[in-house]
């Protein structure tokens, strides 16, 4: 047991020199010394519970990605089989499903096989994204599988990821997490955000514009009652007021949408100096705009965003610039906040916010600088107390804990995790279980001691004794770490996680250098007796 | 140097033979525990019931004036708020139910976050607002059956590695020690009502963790104790293995109830509860390991013979040499 090889020597210190120095900069950032920036700097970042910040967590309904998949397909086999020239009717894509009549019966296998290829294989599962069935000879019954909404929902959330981290990036706020979560969840993450409404405001909207002709011929009173006429739909404005229309019919189809653009900025309208967004297209969605405007002057047509009408004004030219200005009651920050989400894309899918968190920052620095001074002050008498119970062992355990919490500091800061509260809690229990660990050992040693044993078989066999109860209570420690970490959420993980590592560094710090320093002692000074 | 030694060499104290009423304490503590956190029920924090919470500093006052506060947001129509203390007595926290249709609709709660802090700011100058938490009914919901499951199956798993290494009675009494740790934790805060949310379940883990800690330390012991005394009456070896380790138990107990005191004296005031959770536990997890632990072994019956090393091929094949077969 008390035997070191030169390289062993050299590998331990070495690699507690490393995980030990990495935590450094963490040490350094509570303070004001500045380390040159050419040295690499991991660093333990800390939670939003102790830094102060704001915690969202945004959900999407799997169930919206659903209805848009048979919308798109409804509008996918309409266009084919427009193609095809074979006349069908009775469309319906509501409850969950997308029906139609093929109207002349031999033409059912033509449609079969004109629809297939719209139908594609749900990922690695196996399975088709849609299953077709026909029913009464010659009703299509069109079914999303599970497996392909799942992989649907699944890429939607990976847009409107990037999305999401486009729009907060806009704002300028630094370090923001944002992970997925789950099948349908985004956590978001900014330190130091104190008012997380505008963030909320950015998030909550989805962003999706689009530009429909209005229904003319539609009778007021029809659309008050919300009837539209065939082939169009009834939209209601965003703000309705007093007095006018709470909702206009637009036409279904021949509209464009506002999704190709290359810019979109707030500005404000010269004459009336509201705030306005200008908006610019790229060539595609220029060219579109151009067309629609040019065949429709002296027409009305609506701005529809997020299914709310913001203006509906008169053609009165073509627009064929490329650009246009949506105007629609904006205040400056509505209008700021719209124009960042239409340059960041449409999110494909509604988010929601379904837990949110905001710590003050005032709760934070004290909580930190309090932590600081308590967490001294403990480790100082508890230094105390182990050099005067064990002596000179007791100098070797306390070199040892030293050395266990820079390198649980330097072990999270590479692998970079954040300390929470929680996290504290699992750095108590490591400090609490190294300091037994020494405890044990040396207890362990005396009893040798007095049961007789010369000192270096006193002390050899006080290691290998005490290991056993320390390998198992650390196993116990390593397995309910580890479950924890796999079914625990937030807090749970956090104080798994540093539970984790600070379980390998105890064992390394209190067993392994220890007994490497008592090994050196003995060799060095061969005492006939132990202070112990 | 004189090292300081708080526990005589050579203790004989009959720990065992006050296990029949010391168990017998322990399984009314542990009935009450239940009985207190079935009928009073535990003040669960919005963590597991959703909701929104606010916390509030007052940095000029002495004490948060809680019966004010309570009549001024209850008169802003969201319902009847729950005000309650933690830390020192300037902080408190005012916790709602969400209003109703918050789930679809997320700007209802922000709006009652912001009609209830700007209402608090108006009358109250000194108030600063610390915090706003709202967590909807569902993943509160998810949130309590995560640290549930994340808690039941720890446990399981430690209990099935102590019979792994030891043997199935020793890993039904640290999962006994562990259910008498958790209950009587549970059941304290069923008595005072203070806020049981996330933090204060790793909080609880902390504390199944020391506890395990010494319960392993004192089976460690048994077991060594088992192999070498064969004769030995079981009661006779648990004092024996107990007293051996008195030492350990003392001076590891010590230094943590140090560092926790100066995190109660002198650390932040959010971690106050938790810390004490965890001081709690100290005792708690130390009693538990004598009196839970130990004493369940001699009515499950362990005896030296588990303890026997078997023999390896190379052993049998020298002993039956020496036999002369």
């Amino acid at each position: 047991m008390l035997e070191f090889p030169r390289w062993k020597v050299i590998w331990l210190w070495a690699l507690t020199l490393v995980c030990a120095l990495a935590a450094v900069p963490s040490l350094t950032s509570m303070t004001n010394i500045q380390l040159p920036a050419s040295l690499p700097q991991p660093r333990v970042n800390l939670g939003l519970d102790l830094a102060g910040g704001s915690h969202i967590l945004l959900e999407a309904d799997p169930s919206q990605v659903r209805q848009q998949r048979i919308e798109g397909m409804d509008e996918s086999v309409r266009g084919k089989l427009k193609t095809a020239q074979i006349r069908i009717s009775d469309i319906s894509n509501n409850n969950g499903v997308l029906t139609f009549l093929v109207e002349d019966v031999t033409k059912v296998d033509a449609v079969r096989e004109a629809i297939l290829p719209l139908t594609n294989g749900a990922g690695l599962t196996g399975k088709r994204d849609w299953t077709i069935t026909v029913v009464d000879g010659n009703r299509f019954v069109l079914t999303p599988t599970q497996e392909g909404v799942d992989q649907a929902v699944s890429q939607a959330m990976d847009t409107a990821v990037e999305v999401v981290r486009k729009r907060i990036d806009a704002l300028g706020t630094k370090e923001p997490t944002i992970i997925r979560q789950g099948a349908n969840r985004i956590v978001v993450q900014v330190p130091g955000l104190q008012d997380p409404q505008q963030l909320k405001n950015l998030l909550g909207q989805t962003a999706k514009l689009e530009f429909k002709l209005v229904d003319t011929t539609a009778l007021p009173s029809d659309v008050a009652r919300g009837i539209a006429p065939v082939g169009s739909e009834i939209v209601p404005y965003a703000d309705a007021r007093e007095g006018t229309a709470p909702a206009i019919a637009v036409k279904r189809l021949g509209g464009i949408r506002g999704d190709e653009l290359t810019n979109a900025q707030q500005t404000n309208n010269q004459q009336t100096n509201e705030p306005v967004v200008n908006i610019t297209f790229n060539t595609e969605g220029g060219a579109k705009f151009a067309k629609l405007t040019t065949q429709n002057v002296g027409k009305p047509f609506a701005i529809i965003l997020d299914g709310k009408v913001l203006s509906a004004p008169n053609i009165n030219e073509p627009i064929l610039g490329g650009s246009a200005v949506i105007s629609g009651r904006f205040t400056t920050e509505s209008a700021n906040a719209l124009a960042i989400s239409l340059r960041s894309g449409a999110l494909p899918v509604d988010l929601k916010v379904v837990e949110e968190r905001t710590v003050g920052p005032d709760l934070g620095a004290d909580s930190i600088r309090k932590g600081m001074i308590a967490m001294g002050v403990g480790t100082l008498a508890l230094a105390v107390f182990i050099l005067v119970t064990y002596g000179r062992f007791g100098v070797y355990a306390c070199l040892a804990l030293v050395l266990n919490v820079l390198m649980i500091l330097g072990i999270m800061g590479i692998v970079g995790t954040t300390l929470t509260l929680p996290g504290i809690a699992g750095f108590v229990l490591t400090i609490g279980a190294a300091v037994d660990a020494n405890v044990l050992i040396n207890e362990r040693i005396r009893e040798e001691r007095h049961r007789g044993r010369r000192v270096v078989a006193a002390v050899e066999m006080g290691y290998k004794e005490a290991s056993r109860a320390i390998f198992d209570a650390n196993i116990t420690n390593v397995i309910a770490a580890a479950l924890m970490f796999a079914f625990g959420s937030g807090p749970v993980k956090g104080f798994a996680v540093v539970l984790l590592i600070g379980i390998a560094t105890s064992v390394f710090t209190a067993v392994t250098l220890t007994r490497l320093w008592v090994a050196q002692w003995l060799r060095r000074a061969r005492p006939a007796d132990l202070n112990l | 140097m004189k090292l300081l030694k708080l526990v005589p060499d050579h203790t004989n104290i009959h720990f065992l033979k006050w296990r029949v009423p010391f168990y017998l304490i322990s399984v009314v503590l542990m009935a009450a525990s239940w009985g207190l956190v079935l009928t009073k029920g535990l003040n669960l924090g919005v963590d597991f019931v959703g909701g929104q919470m606010i916390r509030v500093t007052f940095e000029r006052s002495p004490e948060a004036p809680v019966g004010a506060l309570r009549n001024e947001v209850a008169k802003l129509g969201y319902g009847e708020p729950i005000i309650q203390r933690y830390g020192k007595p300037n902080e408190i926290s005012i916790r709602m139910k969400l209003p109703e249709g918050a789930d679809h609709d997320a700007s209802l709660s922000d709006k009652m976050a912001r009609t209830i802090t700007a209402d608090v700011k108006k009358n109250h100058a000194d108030a600063r607002i610390d915090g706003v938490d709202s967590v909807s009914g569902k993943v509160s919901k998810e949130l309590g059956w995560d640290a549930f499951k994340a808690l039941g199956f720890a446990a399981l798993a430690v209990a099935a590695y102590i019979w792994l290494r030891f043997e199935w009675q020793f890993g039904i009494g640290a999962l006994l020690s562990l259910v008498h740790d958790v209950t009587l934790t549970l059941g304290l805060f069923a008595i005072t009502q203070m806020e049981f949310d996330l933090n204060i379940v790793a909080a609880l883990l902390t504390l199944i963790g020391y506890s395990l800690n010494d319960t392993i330390v004192v089976y460690d012991r048994i077991r060594e104790n088992l192999k070498k005394f064969r004769k030995m009456p079981m009661p006779e070896l648990l004092d024996l293995s107990v007293n051996e380790t008195l030492a350990r138990t003392i001076v590891t107990s010590l230094s943590m109830l140090i560092t926790l005191v100066a995190l109660l004296l002198l650390g932040p005031d959010v971690i106050f509860g938790f810390t004490a959770a965890i001081t709690l536990g100290i005792f708690v997890g130390t009693y538990s390991s004598i009196y839970m632990a130990a004493p369940i072994l001699i009515w499950l019956k362990v005896n030296p013979k588990s303890f026997v090393p078997t023999e390896t091929a190379l052993e049998k094949q020298e002993r039956l040499a020496r036999e002369g077969v």
